[in-house]
């Protein structure tokens, strides 16, 4: 069955007017509990207490508090926050940029961008845009956030993804080198093998969250009655990358000795 | 002051052994604002029993996941704490690939890798050279009981870490419906090419990626400091964290770790 889609907009481009549905590209796999009374299994709810009194507060009767380098707090009503723009269900696209220039750091969360009345637009577009090497800077207003975001294409379909906020990233440029002497040529050479040696493809598939798979198994065990055995984790087998590396070095140099000595 | 990095190990290969600390590389989005009483006490979040009617203590808490409504299976931490990956410091480095082919929208969490103190000499090494050769490091480890997948990237000299998602937790067009209906025409595509050169510029200026809202709050927090309107200061019995300077930390971090001499 397919995901819904989570919210639908206007793409605009220019002129051009693009109806579109996104859909969440991230599916939220974690077991999420939930605080319960040990005794009587009651779901506890969640309350905001004055610790002075240890009476609860309401809502009404709060403030926002945003603190200071001076170690005090600035009071703001609710009232004085600023409010969200409208949500317009619009997303504008203000310019393309190379795809260089958006860090990969700098993405958040991605979604798909699918066609709201059945047409083409979105496959060309993405098609425009992988060849042109460019992303799309795009603005909109979803759910009470503003959000600013990446238009770009994956797997032939248009991608919009949130990028974070101006500032909220910190680039390697601002940080100085890790200072110390010039390596030596065989030096830079050898590091360089190392790295060769361990050469391969990444197949994301290859990996899962092993420690999610276990808890999920434990769950399913007590929901049914059934005892769980915690198995005393296996160190788990290297893969060959690493065995296929020192055997290669032993290799080489068993060839070196032979040399030497012939 | 310095802040303690998040976490420290030792990425490890074969017979390399690169010592490193983990700091975020994301700065907190704003200053967050906290819920206060009117006199500026900031509150804090507590737990009740809605049929007892009362608050309850910490040793009357247990973690249930819902099975059905109302239906709970109840996990200990003593249960959590055994289903745990082993502890270990190893950031173990599987294999080095392309990194071109690294798709951004499996990164989740950048992190700095700044060399542990005394130890530049390989750090350096293994970062050139993977940005000599444009290549990535796939690895995993252990940090407060979870394990990650990352990928290991270096620029400028200076290693970062982005966690990865699983495999399971990126969705393909295909799982939201969206299907391919052969190539787009050329005429389509030829226009939308037309819209993008138009708006083509060469470079983002910050203020493209600026969050409104954030702009708001601080000239607003900025006006009533200045007039003294509704400042409290801070009682003793509240915790206010250190307001930390990421970068300031992290430039130490690189820029000391070399002074260092052996005495």
């Amino acid at each position: 069955m397919a995901a819904r889609s989570i919210w639908n907009g206007t793409l605009r481009i220019g002129r051009r007017a693009l109806p579109v549905k996104l859909y969440s590209a991230v599916e939220d796999r974690t077991i999420h509990f939930h605080l319960l009374h040990a005794k009587d299994r009651q779901r506890l709810e969640q309350r905001m207490v004055d610790p002075t009194t240890g009476r609860p507060v309401a809502p009404d009767e709060t403030l926002r508090g945003v603190e200071t380098k001076a170690g005090a707090f600035v009071l703001l009503e609710k009232d004085e926050l600023p409010e969200p723009r409208e949500e317009d269900h619009e997303i504008e696209v203000t310019r393309f940029v190379p795809r260089t220039v958006v860090e990969p750091a700098w993405y958040d969360r991605p979604y798909y961008l699918g066609p709201r009345d059945g047409g083409t637009d979105c496959t060309a577009l993405a098609a425009a845009l992988e060849r042109s090497g460019r992303v799309g800077i795009a603005r909109w207003t979803m759910r009470k956030k503003e959000y600013v975001g990446g238009l770009l294409p994956g797997s032939g379909f248009l991608v919009l993804s949130t990028l974070h906020h101006a500032g909220q990233v910190v680039s390697a440029a601002e940080l100085p080198r890790p200072a110390g002497r010039d390596s030596a040529k065989n030096e830079r050479a050898m590091a360089e093998q190392l790295v060769a040696a361990l050469e391969g493809e990444f197949d994301p598939a290859e990996f899962h969250d092993e420690y999610r798979e276990r808890l999920e198994r434990l769950l399913e065990a007590k929901a049914r009655g059934r005892r769980f055995a915690f198995a005393r984790e296996k160190k788990e087998k290297r893969p060959d990358d690493l065995a296929r590396a020192l055997a290669a070095s032993l290799a080489r140099v068993k060839r070196g000795r032979e040399k030497i000595s012939a | 002051m310095g802040a303690r990095p998040l976490w420290s190990g030792t990425i490890s290969f074969g017979l390399v052994s690169v010592p490193v600390n983990l700091f975020p590389a994301l700065r907190r989005e704003r200053r967050p604002l906290r819920m206060m009483t009117r006199e500026g006490v900031p509150l804090e979040r507590r737990f009740a029993c809605p049929r007892e009617e009362r608050e309850v203590a910490a040793d009357e808490i247990v973690r249930g996941y819902e099975t059905a409504k109302g239906r709970y299976v109840v996990v200990t931490d003593e249960e959590l704490d055994k289903l745990a990956p082993r502890r270990s410091r190893d950031i173990d480095l599987r294999r080095f690939v392309d990194r071109k082919k690294l798709d951004p929208a499996y990164f989740e969490r950048p992190y700095f890798l700044a060399p542990a103190p005394g130890s530049t000499k390989a750090y350096r090494l293994l970062a050139e050279a993977m940005e000599r050769t444009n290549r990535a490091g796939i690895a995993t480890f252990v940090m407060r009981g979870k394990e990650y997948l990352v990928a290991i990237l270096a620029d400028d000299g200076i290693l970062r870490a982005e966690t990865l998602r699983f495999a399971d937790e990126v969705r393909t067009p295909r799982m939201v419906g969206l299907a391919t209906k052969g190539k787009p025409a050329p005429r389509e595509v030829a226009a939308f090419a037309r819209e993008i050169a138009k708006l083509a510029k060469p470079s983002l200026s910050k203020a493209e990626l600026e969050d409104p809202a954030v702009r708001a709050i601080e000239d607003l927090v900025a006006k009533k400091r200045k007039k003294g309107i509704k400042v409290v200061r801070a009682s003793k019995e509240a915790e206010l964290p250190e307001p930390i300077d990421l970068v300031e930390i992290l430039r130490k971090r690189m820029a000391g770790a070399g002074h260092r001499r052996r005495a």
